[in-house]
């Protein structure tokens, strides 16, 4: 057969290694910023832009979706091309891809300090941007499907089904969590609410991190270990195993997060089965990398970019046997909320995520630019750097975990809390995040070690922009082996394969949403719960524009350490108005949900004027700004009519009066204020959030608990 | 909820036929294509084929 001689485009993979080494450091960088801010809250510069709740979901997204992103499109990109021995299907959709990627994440580097934010983790970015990551996602997928069609390879090796994975869920997660009712340009609301929202987001946030930071790192694995160790995987049967369970099982596993919720119990624990079922082929995907290595780990010693792999393959290890454990209720009573979560997903993204990263970069960017690395003495510098970065970072949070729960939840002989007060806790672990930015600024370190080493190594050669292939085309006709038709029916199919893969992991989210969608009971209703009044509307936005859900939670557990702090555990009942949720992840403060009538309106207005002054000690940024900026009684109308077409009963024609009923009750707060000595503007925004805080918890405390119908 | 146990039953059916279709599968698939599959990424390289004796 003639041998077709094409190329294979190393420019575009250029251009994401680039945008990951720079991206990287950022969003690192901003990640330093948000730990010394723990530890120091004077680093939030009093500003809006810069305070600790904007700056952490900034941090999150330019890791995940900039730093890994941009990587995982460098990674494959590279290895499509050569698997299936075609350039990619057209330059101009690589370039459609690279430069649409890079101003969504410009677009995330600007709204996210200004408050735009849904507040949904890993999601936050509001809807316009959700839109155009949708556009730019089909052109991924469809290079990638153009690629696979075209390709000159018969059988895609596992990889490909990694990458096709990837696409075809991240698609569904984005899309289904994405369903949002805009109010203004960059402003919407969750379609979903309390429970229901509560459960949609988390099957899509622990499975971005399954299909955006697992799966196409696992195809990178299975591509670029055999190359750097110079030999086969070390069992391609076990290869299949691991990916067809991991993606089936993986997609079932996100109430795990919603732990003690009101989740209900039985999706509770449908989450906990399956993430204890996800350490078989999570353990035996890396197994099969690490036997990879068999007979080749002498040059472990000696080659840096194995150094990375092996630790990141480890790490890999690591974190999927710690995150089954984490998902037991018992271990997740003491760890949810806390620090250890943190450790968990920094033992992940900084080794298995991070090193895979700079393993791939230093195996590559030698390889296309014809030159040898620079230095290997600096690489090894990075690895070790890098390496004791994450212990660093890793065990002080472990230790800081466990002390944070433990002191939260001691009761003295009496049977009283020993810590009745929250900011005790805070203050004894603030060492410990101290060490944490140390271990931060080591890894840092080491990456900017490394864009200089990968730096000098470009110059040193000379770019390869077209590689020089060639291949025979497929034959038109592909004619069976005698009998093995089943076997190998997957492998060259890829619209079936892409069909089936959809189907896997369809079917798990469809049984665990289905029942809590269609079923009423499964949230049952108070009749004391009440829609927000219009100027808590106000403020609530002004909560969740401040970031204030990624360190206070909304969700007392049913624990007697808590119920005794708090006061009364949360029922699903309570949260039918909240678009979106704001259960929140982690108790860097105190849970707020019974916050109402604790303190008084001008201790809400000093505590959030200058926190440190009215609790001595408190790391929690101050707001001087919602002293400043004034609600927009224009927004009103456009965010009852929102909320009431995602299902909020206010009355037709409400929107007109709104505003009234907001004047009145500003006016009530202002006057308790001003007996207080304050003088304050009835619209100023702190008045807005003082009435949102003050709603906290306020229905459920109307009733008695046995008049609650489950 | 009535009927609750359903999902469960109806989870495990279908990962215990997934599972079984999935083994029964992959024990089947030629040896040669498997050892074919495992070299694809290697082409264009020298595989160091040599395995250690134990």
């Amino acid at each position: 057969m003639e041998v077709e001689k094409f190329s294979y485009d190393n420019k575009i993979v250029k251009a994401f290694m680039i945008a990951t080494v720079v991206f990287g450091l950022v969003g690192m960088l901003v990640g330093l910023t948000a730990a010394i801010q723990l530890v120091y809250p004077i680093f939030n510069f009093d500003i809006q832009y810069t305070s600790f709740g904007r700056i952490r979901p900034l941090h999150t997204n330019a890791v995940i979706f900039a730093f890994v992103g941009n990587a995982m499109f460098a990674g494959v990109y590279y290895s499509m091309q050569r698997l299936l021995k075609a350039r990619m299907f057209s330059d101009q959709l690589s370039w459609l891809h690279f430069w649409g990627w890079q101003l969504i994440i410009v677009a995330a580097a600007i709204t996210l300090p200004l408050g735009m934010t849904t507040s949904k983790e890993y999601a936050e970015l509001e809807w316009p941007i959700d839109i155009a990551i949708t556009v730019i996602w089909v052109v991924f997928g469809w290079n990638m499907i153009g690629t696979i069609i075209r390709r000159r390879e018969r059988h895609m090796y596992v990889a490909i089904w990694f990458y096709i994975a990837t696409f075809v869920t991240v698609a569904v997660l984005h899309v289904v969590n994405s369903f949002e009712i805009p109010v203004t340009l960059f402003k919407s609301y969750s379609g979903y609410a309390g429970v229901q929202d509560a459960l949609v987001q988390w099957w899509y946030g622990h499975n971005a991190v399954a299909f955006f930071l697992t799966t196409p790192f696992l195809g990178i694995m299975y591509y670029y270990l055999p190359k750097a160790a110079n030999r086969p995987v070390y069992s391609y049967r076990l290869s299949i195993i691991h990916f067809w369970s991991l993606i089936f099982i993986y997609i079932w596993a996100g109430p795990h997060h919603l732990l003690y919720s009101t989740l209900p119990d039985w999706a509770q624990s449908l989450g906990v089965v399956f993430s204890i079922m996800l350490l078989a082929p999570s353990w035996g995907g890396m197994l099969n990398g690490l036997m990879t290595l068999r007979g080749a780990w002498d040059r472990v010693r000696e080659d840096p970019v194995l150094k990375f792999m092996v630790v990141a393959v480890t790490s890999y290890g690591m974190v999927t046997l710690e995150g089954p454990l984490l998902s037991l209720k018992n271990v997740n009573a003491i760890a949810h909320f806390t620090d250890w979560i943190v450790a968990h997903v920094h033992v992940g993204g900084l080794g298995w995520n991070g090193f895979m990263i700079f393993a791939i970069l230093y195996w590559m960017t030698p390889r296309m630019w014809n030159t040898k690395l620079y230095s290997t003495k600096l690489a090894n510098i990075h690895f070790w750097l890098g390496t004791l970065g994450i212990i660093f970072y890793a065990l002080p949070m472990y230790v800081s975990g466990v002390v944070q729960s433990l002191m939260w939840k001691e009761f003295n002989a009496e049977g009283f809390l020993v810590y009745k007060n929250f900011l005790e806790t805070t203050v004894q672990i603030l060492p410990l995040h101290a060490l944490r930015a140390v271990g931060g600024a080591l890894y840092l370190t080491g990456a900017f070690i490394m864009t200089y080493n990968l730096i000098k190594t470009a110059y040193s050669g000379s770019f390869i922009a077209n590689e020089a292939a060639e291949a025979a085309p497929l034959a038109k006709e592909y004619v069976q082996r005698k009998g093995g038709w089943h076997n190998r029916v997957l492998e060259h199919k890829p619209v079936l394969f892409t069909v089936l893969t959809l189907i896997a992991i369809l079917v798990g989210g469809a049984i665990e949403m289905v029942p809590t969608f269609l079923i009423k009971s499964n949230i049952p209703t108070i009749s004391s719960v009440k829609p927000y009044s219009p100027l808590e509307v106000h403020g609530r936005d002004i909560y969740i524009r401040e970031g204030c859900v990624n360190c206070h939670t909304q969700m007392v557990r049913p624990f007697r350490s808590e119920t005794e702090r708090y006061g009364e555990y949360s029922k699903a009942g309570e949260y039918v108005y909240d678009h979106p949720f704001l259960w929140g992840s982690k108790r860097t403060g105190p849970d707020l949900q019974r916050l109402s009538g604790k303190y008084s309106n001008t201790w809400h207005y000093n505590h959030m004027l200058a926190p440190d002054a009215v609790s001595t000690g408190s790391i929690m940024p101050a707001y001087p700004w919602l002293f400043e900026q004034s609600i927009n009684k224009e927004d009103t109308k456009g965010k009852i009519n929102a909320l009431r077409s995602v299902g909020v009963p206010y009355e037709e024609g409400y929107e007109n009066e709104a505003n009234i009923d907001l004047d009145k009750q500003a006016g009530e707060i202002s006057a308790t204020l001003k007996a207080d000595g304050i003088d304050v503007s009835d619209d100023t925004e702190i008045i807005a959030l003082i009435a949102y805080l003050q709603r906290l918890g306020k229905d459920i405390k109307a009733v008695k608990t046995a008049d609650i119908k489950h | 909820m009535e009927n609750i146990a359903v999902w469960p039953i109806i989870s495990f059916v279908i990962f215990f036929i997934f599972f079984i279709c999935l083994l029964l599968w992959v024990f089947s698939v030629d040896k040669k294509f498997i050892e074919k599959m495992k070299a694809l990424p290697m082409e264009g390289s020298t595989p160091d084929t040599e395995t250690p004796k134990p």
